[in-house]
Protein backbone atom coordinates (compact mmCIF):
# COMPACT_ATOMS: atom_id res chain seq x y z
CA UNK A 1 0.00 0.00 0.00
CA UNK A 2 1.46 3.08 -1.20
CA UNK A 3 1.51 6.43 1.08
CA UNK A 4 -0.31 8.10 -1.62
CA UNK A 5 -3.06 5.77 -0.82
CA UNK A 6 -3.07 6.09 2.61
CA UNK A 7 -3.11 9.37 2.56
CA UNK A 8 -6.45 9.63 -0.25
CA UNK A 9 -8.09 7.72 2.81
CA UNK A 10 -7.37 9.60 5.31
CA UNK A 11 -8.28 12.85 2.98
CA UNK A 12 -11.66 11.39 2.67
CA UNK A 13 -11.70 10.54 6.61
CA UNK A 14 -10.35 14.39 7.75
CA UNK A 15 -13.10 15.65 5.42
CA UNK A 16 -15.84 13.97 6.83
CA UNK A 17 -14.72 14.71 10.28
CA UNK A 18 -14.04 18.25 9.62
CA UNK A 19 -17.47 18.58 8.33
CA UNK A 20 -19.05 17.05 11.32
CA UNK A 21 -17.12 19.03 13.77
CA UNK A 22 -18.53 22.53 12.33
CA UNK A 23 -22.10 21.72 11.42
CA UNK A 24 -22.78 18.59 14.15
CA UNK A 25 -25.58 17.84 12.58
CA UNK A 26 -24.98 13.72 12.06
CA UNK A 27 -23.98 12.74 15.71
CA UNK A 28 -26.22 15.17 17.43
CA UNK A 29 -29.47 13.10 15.57
CA UNK A 30 -27.34 10.22 16.00
CA UNK A 31 -27.06 10.48 19.99
CA UNK A 32 -30.70 12.19 20.63
CA UNK A 33 -32.15 9.83 18.62
CA UNK A 34 -30.25 6.97 21.20
CA UNK A 35 -30.96 8.34 23.89
CA UNK A 36 -34.45 8.48 23.00
CA UNK A 37 -34.81 4.24 22.34
CA UNK A 38 -32.50 4.01 25.89
CA UNK A 39 -36.00 5.76 27.59
CA UNK A 40 -38.36 3.84 25.04
CA UNK A 41 -36.78 0.61 26.51
CA UNK A 42 -37.12 1.58 29.72
CA UNK A 43 -40.81 2.09 29.36
CA UNK A 44 -41.35 -1.08 27.07
CA UNK A 45 -39.16 -3.72 28.99
CA UNK A 46 -39.68 -2.19 32.52
CA UNK A 47 -36.18 -2.45 33.15
CA UNK A 48 -35.76 -3.42 36.40
CA UNK A 49 -32.77 -5.03 38.50
CA UNK A 50 -33.55 -8.43 37.24
CA UNK A 51 -34.63 -7.81 33.71
CA UNK A 52 -31.43 -5.42 33.32
CA UNK A 53 -28.94 -7.81 33.83
CA UNK A 54 -30.31 -10.18 31.35
CA UNK A 55 -31.25 -8.36 28.07
CA UNK A 56 -28.27 -4.94 28.69
CA UNK A 57 -26.21 -6.36 26.03
CA UNK A 58 -29.70 -6.88 23.63
CA UNK A 59 -30.66 -3.45 24.41
CA UNK A 60 -27.11 -1.63 23.62
CA UNK A 61 -27.07 -3.46 20.25
CA UNK A 62 -30.43 -2.27 18.94
CA UNK A 63 -29.53 1.07 20.11
CA UNK A 64 -26.21 1.05 18.13
CA UNK A 65 -28.07 -0.42 15.20
CA UNK A 66 -30.54 1.90 14.67
CA UNK A 67 -28.53 4.98 15.51
CA UNK A 68 -26.58 3.67 13.32
CA UNK A 69 -28.39 3.72 10.17
CA UNK A 70 -29.10 6.97 10.69
CA UNK A 71 -25.54 7.95 10.53
CA UNK A 72 -24.79 5.87 8.03
CA UNK A 73 -27.74 7.39 5.46
CA UNK A 74 -27.02 11.05 6.74
CA UNK A 75 -23.16 10.68 5.92
CA UNK A 76 -23.95 9.17 1.86
CA UNK A 77 -26.88 11.76 1.43
CA UNK A 78 -24.85 14.65 2.21
CA UNK A 79 -22.33 13.49 -0.55
CA UNK A 80 -25.00 12.70 -2.87
CA UNK A 81 -26.67 15.61 -2.89
CA UNK A 82 -24.31 18.38 -2.66
CA UNK A 83 -22.52 16.19 -5.86
CA UNK A 84 -19.46 15.87 -3.70
CA UNK A 85 -19.47 12.18 -5.22
CA UNK A 86 -18.52 13.27 -8.46
CA UNK A 87 -15.81 15.58 -7.24
CA UNK A 88 -14.39 12.62 -5.10
CA UNK A 89 -14.52 9.91 -8.61
CA UNK A 90 -12.39 12.53 -10.43
CA UNK A 91 -10.06 12.21 -7.85
CA UNK A 92 -7.25 9.97 -9.20
CA UNK A 93 -6.72 7.76 -6.85
CA UNK A 94 -7.83 3.85 -6.65
CA UNK A 95 -11.79 4.65 -5.79
CA UNK A 96 -11.51 1.55 -2.51
CA UNK A 97 -9.53 4.52 -1.00
CA UNK A 98 -13.13 6.43 -0.99
CA UNK A 99 -14.82 3.33 0.62
CA UNK A 100 -12.63 3.44 3.29
CA UNK A 101 -11.80 6.72 3.82
CA UNK A 102 -15.91 6.86 4.40
CA UNK A 103 -15.78 3.72 6.76
CA UNK A 104 -13.66 5.16 8.68
CA UNK A 105 -15.83 8.12 9.12
CA UNK A 106 -18.59 6.47 9.68
CA UNK A 107 -16.86 4.34 12.41
CA UNK A 108 -15.37 7.40 13.71
CA UNK A 109 -19.28 8.58 14.47
CA UNK A 110 -20.26 5.04 15.69
CA UNK A 111 -17.25 5.02 17.96
CA UNK A 112 -18.48 8.39 19.46
CA UNK A 113 -21.97 7.37 19.87
CA UNK A 114 -20.62 4.23 21.81
CA UNK A 115 -18.52 6.62 24.06
CA UNK A 116 -21.90 8.12 24.91
CA UNK A 117 -24.07 5.98 25.43
CA UNK A 118 -22.46 3.50 27.04
CA UNK A 119 -21.80 5.72 30.45
CA UNK A 120 -25.17 7.12 29.91
CA UNK A 121 -26.97 3.28 29.77
CA UNK A 122 -24.14 2.88 33.03
CA UNK A 123 -25.50 5.61 34.75
CA UNK A 124 -29.33 5.61 34.02
CA UNK A 125 -29.46 1.74 34.46
CA UNK A 126 -27.09 1.75 37.28
CA UNK A 127 -24.69 -1.46 34.96
CA UNK A 128 -20.87 -1.33 35.38
CA UNK A 129 -19.98 -1.69 31.44
CA UNK A 130 -16.81 -1.03 31.57
CA UNK A 131 -15.12 -4.13 30.68
CA UNK A 132 -12.51 -4.28 28.53
CA UNK A 133 -13.22 -7.34 26.63
CA UNK A 134 -16.86 -5.43 26.48
CA UNK A 135 -15.42 -2.41 24.92
CA UNK A 136 -13.40 -5.15 22.46
CA UNK A 137 -16.50 -6.29 21.51
CA UNK A 138 -18.19 -3.06 20.79
CA UNK A 139 -15.28 -2.27 18.34
CA UNK A 140 -15.05 -5.32 16.63
CA UNK A 141 -19.25 -5.53 16.44
CA UNK A 142 -19.04 -1.35 15.08
CA UNK A 143 -16.47 -2.38 12.40
CA UNK A 144 -18.27 -5.23 11.05
CA UNK A 145 -21.35 -2.77 10.92
CA UNK A 146 -19.87 0.06 9.13
CA UNK A 147 -17.67 -1.80 6.94
CA UNK A 148 -21.08 -3.46 5.24
CA UNK A 149 -23.52 -0.77 6.25
CA UNK A 150 -21.07 2.13 3.97
CA UNK A 151 -20.89 0.04 1.19
CA UNK A 152 -25.19 -0.59 1.17
CA UNK A 153 -25.27 3.05 1.94
CA UNK A 154 -23.64 3.60 -0.92
CA UNK A 155 -26.09 1.49 -3.14
CA UNK A 156 -29.11 3.14 -1.00
CA UNK A 157 -28.91 6.68 -2.08
CA UNK A 158 -28.23 5.77 -5.41
CA UNK A 159 -32.57 4.43 -5.70
CA UNK A 160 -35.66 6.09 -5.20
CA UNK A 161 -36.63 5.04 -1.97
CA UNK A 162 -33.18 5.79 -0.58
CA UNK A 163 -33.28 6.27 2.98
CA UNK A 164 -35.76 3.53 3.49
CA UNK A 165 -34.55 1.19 1.96
CA UNK A 166 -31.02 0.75 4.22
CA UNK A 167 -32.33 -0.73 7.25
CA UNK A 168 -33.95 -2.96 4.95
CA UNK A 169 -30.94 -4.15 2.95
CA UNK A 170 -28.20 -4.17 6.16
CA UNK A 171 -30.28 -5.68 8.57
CA UNK A 172 -30.33 -9.10 7.25
CA UNK A 173 -27.05 -9.50 6.32
CA UNK A 174 -25.69 -8.10 9.90
CA UNK A 175 -27.04 -10.60 11.38
CA UNK A 176 -24.30 -12.50 12.33
CA UNK A 177 -22.70 -9.88 13.52
CA UNK A 178 -25.90 -8.79 15.87
CA UNK A 179 -26.19 -12.25 17.53
CA UNK A 180 -22.43 -12.71 17.87
CA UNK A 181 -21.98 -9.03 19.45
CA UNK A 182 -25.28 -9.34 21.48
CA UNK A 183 -23.57 -12.99 22.74
CA UNK A 184 -20.14 -11.73 23.54
CA UNK A 185 -20.83 -8.64 25.51
CA UNK A 186 -23.56 -10.22 27.30
CA UNK A 187 -20.81 -12.86 28.47
CA UNK A 188 -18.51 -10.24 29.58
CA UNK A 189 -21.39 -8.36 31.41
CA UNK A 190 -22.44 -11.96 33.43
CA UNK A 191 -18.88 -13.28 33.96
CA UNK A 192 -19.34 -15.91 31.84
CA UNK A 193 -16.30 -18.30 30.93
CA UNK A 194 -13.76 -17.15 28.19
CA UNK A 195 -14.34 -20.37 26.44
CA UNK A 196 -17.74 -19.79 26.06
CA UNK A 197 -17.06 -15.84 24.61
CA UNK A 198 -14.36 -17.28 22.19
CA UNK A 199 -16.41 -18.44 19.54
CA UNK A 200 -18.65 -15.53 19.14
CA UNK A 201 -15.70 -13.38 18.97
CA UNK A 202 -14.29 -15.51 16.39
CA UNK A 203 -17.66 -14.98 14.29
CA UNK A 204 -16.98 -11.03 14.57
CA UNK A 205 -13.31 -11.71 13.37
CA UNK A 206 -14.42 -13.56 11.01
CA UNK A 207 -17.76 -11.58 10.06
CA UNK A 208 -15.04 -8.37 10.06
CA UNK A 209 -12.16 -9.51 7.73
CA UNK A 210 -14.35 -11.34 5.19
CA UNK A 211 -16.90 -8.45 4.27
CA UNK A 212 -13.60 -5.58 4.96
CA UNK A 213 -12.12 -7.96 1.50
CA UNK A 214 -15.64 -8.41 -0.40
CA UNK A 215 -16.57 -4.38 -0.02
CA UNK A 216 -13.49 -3.71 -1.02
CA UNK A 217 -13.33 -5.48 -3.99
CA UNK A 218 -17.22 -4.41 -5.26
CA UNK A 219 -16.72 -0.91 -4.13
CA UNK A 220 -16.00 -0.57 -7.93
CA UNK A 221 -18.83 -1.86 -8.94
CA UNK A 222 -21.02 0.69 -6.56
CA UNK A 223 -19.89 4.18 -7.57
CA UNK A 224 -19.50 3.39 -10.99
CA UNK A 225 -20.91 6.06 -13.46
CA UNK B 1 -40.36 -12.72 -29.11
CA UNK B 2 -39.65 -16.67 -30.27
CA UNK B 3 -42.01 -19.04 -29.25
CA UNK B 4 -41.43 -21.37 -26.81
CA UNK B 5 -38.28 -23.88 -27.73
CA UNK B 6 -39.62 -27.88 -28.31
CA UNK B 7 -37.70 -28.73 -25.10
CA UNK B 8 -39.38 -26.37 -23.02
CA UNK B 9 -42.66 -28.13 -24.30
CA UNK B 10 -41.86 -31.66 -23.42
CA UNK B 11 -40.63 -30.35 -19.79
CA UNK B 12 -43.77 -28.59 -19.21
CA UNK B 13 -45.55 -31.86 -19.57
CA UNK B 14 -42.85 -33.74 -18.06
CA UNK B 15 -43.14 -31.76 -14.92
CA UNK B 16 -46.73 -32.24 -14.69
CA UNK B 17 -46.45 -35.72 -15.06
CA UNK B 18 -43.61 -36.06 -12.43
CA UNK B 19 -45.60 -33.78 -10.04
CA UNK B 20 -48.45 -36.34 -10.30
CA UNK B 21 -46.19 -39.51 -9.73
CA UNK B 22 -44.61 -37.73 -7.05
CA UNK B 23 -47.58 -36.53 -5.14
CA UNK B 24 -49.20 -40.56 -5.64
CA UNK B 25 -45.98 -42.24 -4.50
CA UNK B 26 -46.22 -40.21 -1.38
CA UNK B 27 -49.66 -41.12 -0.76
CA UNK B 28 -49.74 -44.55 -2.05
CA UNK B 29 -46.07 -45.93 -2.36
CA UNK B 30 -44.44 -44.25 1.10
CA UNK B 31 -45.49 -46.17 4.64
CA UNK B 32 -47.51 -44.15 6.79
CA UNK B 33 -44.98 -43.33 9.52
CA UNK B 34 -45.58 -44.78 13.14
CA UNK B 35 -44.95 -42.15 15.24
CA UNK B 36 -46.18 -39.04 13.45
CA UNK B 37 -48.77 -40.43 11.15
CA UNK B 38 -50.17 -38.97 8.00
CA UNK B 39 -48.92 -35.75 8.91
CA UNK B 40 -45.11 -37.19 8.11
CA UNK B 41 -46.08 -37.50 4.49
CA UNK B 42 -45.57 -33.61 4.31
CA UNK B 43 -41.88 -33.87 4.99
CA UNK B 44 -41.17 -35.63 1.19
CA UNK B 45 -42.54 -32.36 -0.26
CA UNK B 46 -40.69 -30.22 2.33
CA UNK B 47 -37.20 -31.73 1.69
CA UNK B 48 -37.77 -31.37 -2.14
CA UNK B 49 -39.32 -27.81 -1.91
CA UNK B 50 -36.29 -26.77 0.46
CA UNK B 51 -33.52 -28.26 -1.85
CA UNK B 52 -34.94 -26.39 -4.79
CA UNK B 53 -34.82 -23.14 -2.60
CA UNK B 54 -31.27 -23.97 -1.84
CA UNK B 55 -30.32 -24.61 -5.43
CA UNK B 56 -31.54 -21.90 -6.81
CA UNK B 57 -29.56 -19.62 -3.74
CA UNK B 58 -26.41 -20.76 -5.13
CA UNK B 59 -26.92 -20.54 -9.23
CA UNK B 60 -28.17 -17.09 -8.08
CA UNK B 61 -24.49 -16.56 -5.90
CA UNK B 62 -22.81 -17.92 -8.73
CA UNK B 63 -24.39 -16.35 -11.01
CA UNK B 64 -23.94 -12.50 -9.19
CA UNK B 65 -19.99 -13.22 -9.39
CA UNK B 66 -20.30 -13.94 -13.51
CA UNK B 67 -22.05 -10.48 -14.05
CA UNK B 68 -20.04 -8.73 -12.24
CA UNK B 69 -16.74 -9.96 -13.94
CA UNK B 70 -18.29 -10.34 -17.48
CA UNK B 71 -21.06 -7.55 -17.43
CA UNK B 72 -23.50 -9.21 -19.20
CA UNK B 73 -26.82 -8.81 -18.74
CA UNK B 74 -28.18 -12.42 -19.43
CA UNK B 75 -26.30 -13.04 -16.00
CA UNK B 76 -28.96 -10.54 -14.73
CA UNK B 77 -32.05 -12.14 -16.18
CA UNK B 78 -30.75 -15.35 -14.47
CA UNK B 79 -30.11 -13.99 -11.44
CA UNK B 80 -33.47 -12.67 -10.83
CA UNK B 81 -34.75 -15.61 -11.80
CA UNK B 82 -32.64 -17.52 -9.93
CA UNK B 83 -33.69 -15.52 -6.64
CA UNK B 84 -37.31 -15.28 -7.49
CA UNK B 85 -37.52 -18.96 -7.48
CA UNK B 86 -35.75 -19.88 -4.78
CA UNK B 87 -37.82 -17.11 -2.58
CA UNK B 88 -41.65 -18.94 -3.78
CA UNK B 89 -40.07 -22.34 -2.58
CA UNK B 90 -38.19 -21.61 0.51
CA UNK B 91 -41.02 -19.81 1.60
CA UNK B 92 -43.33 -23.30 0.74
CA UNK B 93 -40.67 -24.94 2.19
CA UNK B 94 -40.87 -22.80 5.34
CA UNK B 95 -44.68 -23.07 5.35
CA UNK B 96 -45.12 -27.22 5.08
CA UNK B 97 -42.74 -27.12 8.11
CA UNK B 98 -44.45 -25.45 9.82
CA UNK B 99 -47.62 -27.44 9.19
CA UNK B 100 -45.65 -30.26 10.29
CA UNK B 101 -44.42 -28.85 13.46
CA UNK B 102 -47.48 -27.94 14.85
CA UNK B 103 -48.42 -31.42 15.33
CA UNK B 104 -45.03 -33.02 15.66
CA UNK B 105 -43.13 -30.69 17.93
CA UNK B 106 -46.36 -28.98 19.13
CA UNK B 107 -45.53 -25.45 18.00
CA UNK B 108 -45.81 -23.38 14.87
CA UNK B 109 -42.64 -21.95 15.24
CA UNK B 110 -39.39 -22.60 17.11
CA UNK B 111 -35.82 -20.82 16.57
CA UNK B 112 -34.12 -23.57 14.98
CA UNK B 113 -31.45 -22.91 13.12
CA UNK B 114 -32.06 -23.95 9.83
CA UNK B 115 -36.07 -22.33 10.01
CA UNK B 116 -34.51 -19.40 11.51
CA UNK B 117 -31.66 -19.13 8.67
CA UNK B 118 -34.17 -19.94 5.94
CA UNK B 119 -36.85 -16.80 7.06
CA UNK B 120 -33.75 -14.74 6.86
CA UNK B 121 -32.71 -15.68 4.03
CA UNK B 122 -36.16 -14.32 2.78
CA UNK B 123 -36.25 -11.30 4.06
CA UNK B 124 -32.66 -11.01 1.93
CA UNK B 125 -34.59 -11.95 -1.15
CA UNK B 126 -37.52 -9.26 -0.01
CA UNK B 127 -34.67 -6.80 0.54
CA UNK B 128 -32.74 -7.73 -3.02
CA UNK B 129 -36.34 -7.09 -4.49
CA UNK B 130 -36.86 -4.04 -2.84
CA UNK B 131 -33.33 -2.70 -4.08
CA UNK B 132 -34.07 -3.38 -8.01
CA UNK B 133 -37.67 -1.81 -7.62
CA UNK B 134 -35.77 1.40 -6.58
CA UNK B 135 -33.71 1.37 -9.68
CA UNK B 136 -34.56 2.37 -13.23
CA UNK B 137 -31.24 2.42 -15.19
CA UNK B 138 -31.11 -1.58 -16.09
CA UNK B 139 -27.31 -1.79 -15.96
CA UNK B 140 -27.45 -0.22 -12.55
CA UNK B 141 -30.21 -2.61 -11.25
CA UNK B 142 -27.84 -5.54 -12.09
CA UNK B 143 -24.53 -4.26 -10.61
CA UNK B 144 -26.29 -3.29 -7.26
CA UNK B 145 -28.57 -6.81 -7.56
CA UNK B 146 -25.09 -9.09 -8.47
CA UNK B 147 -23.54 -7.36 -5.02
CA UNK B 148 -26.68 -7.79 -2.83
CA UNK B 149 -26.40 -11.10 -3.93
CA UNK B 150 -22.84 -11.52 -2.63
CA UNK B 151 -23.67 -10.29 0.61
CA UNK B 152 -26.44 -12.43 1.19
CA UNK B 153 -24.47 -15.50 -0.31
CA UNK B 154 -22.00 -14.89 2.23
CA UNK B 155 -23.70 -13.97 5.52
CA UNK B 156 -26.15 -16.85 5.34
CA UNK B 157 -24.10 -19.31 6.28
CA UNK B 158 -22.39 -17.55 8.91
CA UNK B 159 -25.80 -16.30 10.07
CA UNK B 160 -26.78 -20.33 10.31
CA UNK B 161 -23.13 -20.79 11.84
CA UNK B 162 -23.87 -18.23 14.72
CA UNK B 163 -27.96 -19.09 15.24
CA UNK B 164 -26.52 -22.85 15.57
CA UNK B 165 -23.79 -22.07 18.18
CA UNK B 166 -26.86 -19.83 19.77
CA UNK B 167 -29.11 -23.07 20.45
CA UNK B 168 -26.28 -24.73 22.08
CA UNK B 169 -25.44 -22.82 24.45
CA UNK B 170 -29.06 -22.16 25.07
CA UNK B 171 -30.52 -25.30 24.65
CA UNK B 172 -34.91 -25.48 23.50
CA UNK B 173 -36.39 -28.79 24.98
CA UNK B 174 -39.25 -28.26 22.17
CA UNK B 175 -37.71 -29.95 18.58
CA UNK B 176 -34.53 -31.55 20.24
CA UNK B 177 -33.66 -34.34 17.98
CA UNK B 178 -36.62 -33.83 15.48
CA UNK B 179 -36.51 -34.52 11.87
CA UNK B 180 -32.92 -35.99 12.67
CA UNK B 181 -33.87 -39.15 15.02
CA UNK B 182 -36.48 -39.76 12.19
CA UNK B 183 -36.12 -43.59 10.70
CA UNK B 184 -36.62 -44.07 7.52
CA UNK B 185 -37.51 -47.19 5.45
CA UNK B 186 -36.48 -48.19 2.28
CA UNK B 187 -39.92 -47.07 0.06
CA UNK B 188 -39.97 -43.87 2.61
CA UNK B 189 -35.92 -42.84 1.01
CA UNK B 190 -37.11 -44.10 -2.73
CA UNK B 191 -39.79 -41.64 -2.19
CA UNK B 192 -37.86 -38.44 -1.14
CA UNK B 193 -35.10 -39.08 -3.82
CA UNK B 194 -37.73 -40.11 -6.38
CA UNK B 195 -39.54 -36.40 -5.09
CA UNK B 196 -35.97 -34.24 -5.03
CA UNK B 197 -35.64 -35.79 -8.85
CA UNK B 198 -39.40 -34.09 -9.54
CA UNK B 199 -39.12 -30.97 -7.73
CA UNK B 200 -35.86 -30.71 -9.62
CA UNK B 201 -37.47 -31.01 -12.98
CA UNK B 202 -39.57 -28.40 -12.01
CA UNK B 203 -37.16 -26.14 -10.53
CA UNK B 204 -35.65 -26.54 -14.38
CA UNK B 205 -38.91 -25.76 -16.20
CA UNK B 206 -39.88 -22.81 -13.72
CA UNK B 207 -36.02 -21.56 -13.90
CA UNK B 208 -36.06 -21.52 -17.93
CA UNK B 209 -39.73 -19.99 -17.76
CA UNK B 210 -38.42 -17.37 -15.65
CA UNK B 211 -35.29 -16.50 -17.67
CA UNK B 212 -37.22 -16.18 -20.85
CA UNK B 213 -39.90 -14.02 -19.05
CA UNK B 214 -36.84 -11.65 -17.93
CA UNK B 215 -35.62 -11.31 -21.53
CA UNK B 216 -38.63 -10.29 -23.50
CA UNK B 217 -38.99 -7.88 -20.43
CA UNK B 218 -36.07 -6.45 -21.12
CA UNK B 219 -36.95 -6.75 -24.98
CA UNK B 220 -39.92 -4.53 -24.31
CA UNK B 221 -37.87 -1.67 -21.99
CA UNK B 222 -35.44 -1.36 -25.31
CA UNK B 223 -38.51 -1.04 -27.52
CA UNK B 224 -39.90 1.71 -24.75
CA UNK B 225 -36.74 3.65 -24.98
CA UNK B 226 -36.14 3.63 -28.83
CA UNK B 227 -40.27 4.94 -29.31
CA UNK B 228 -39.39 7.58 -26.12
CA UNK B 229 -36.10 8.79 -28.32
Amino acid sequence: MSTSYLRAILAVTWKDLTAELRSRELLSAMLVFSVLVLLIFYFALELDVQTRSEITAGALWVTFAFAGTLGLNRSMAIEKDRGCLDGLLLVPVDRSAIYFGKALSNLAFMLAVEAIVLPLYSIMYNVNLFYPGLLGVTLLGSVGYTAVGTLLSAMSVQTRTRDVLLPILLFPVIIPVFVAAVKASGGFLNGAEWSEIIPWVNILLVYDVIFIAVAFMVFDFVIEE
Amino acid sequence: MSPQPRLLHVLNILSALLLAAGTLMVFWYAPVERVMGAVQKLFYFHVATAWVGMIGFIIAAVVAILYLVTKDLKWDAINVAAVEISLVFFFIAIVLGSIWARPAWGTWWTWEPRLTTAAILEMIYLAYLLLRQGIEDPERRARFGAVYTIFGGLSVPLTFVSIRLFRTIHPVIIGAGGSEKMNMTGDMVVTMLFNIAVFSVIFITLFWHRIRLGQFAEQVERRKLQLTH
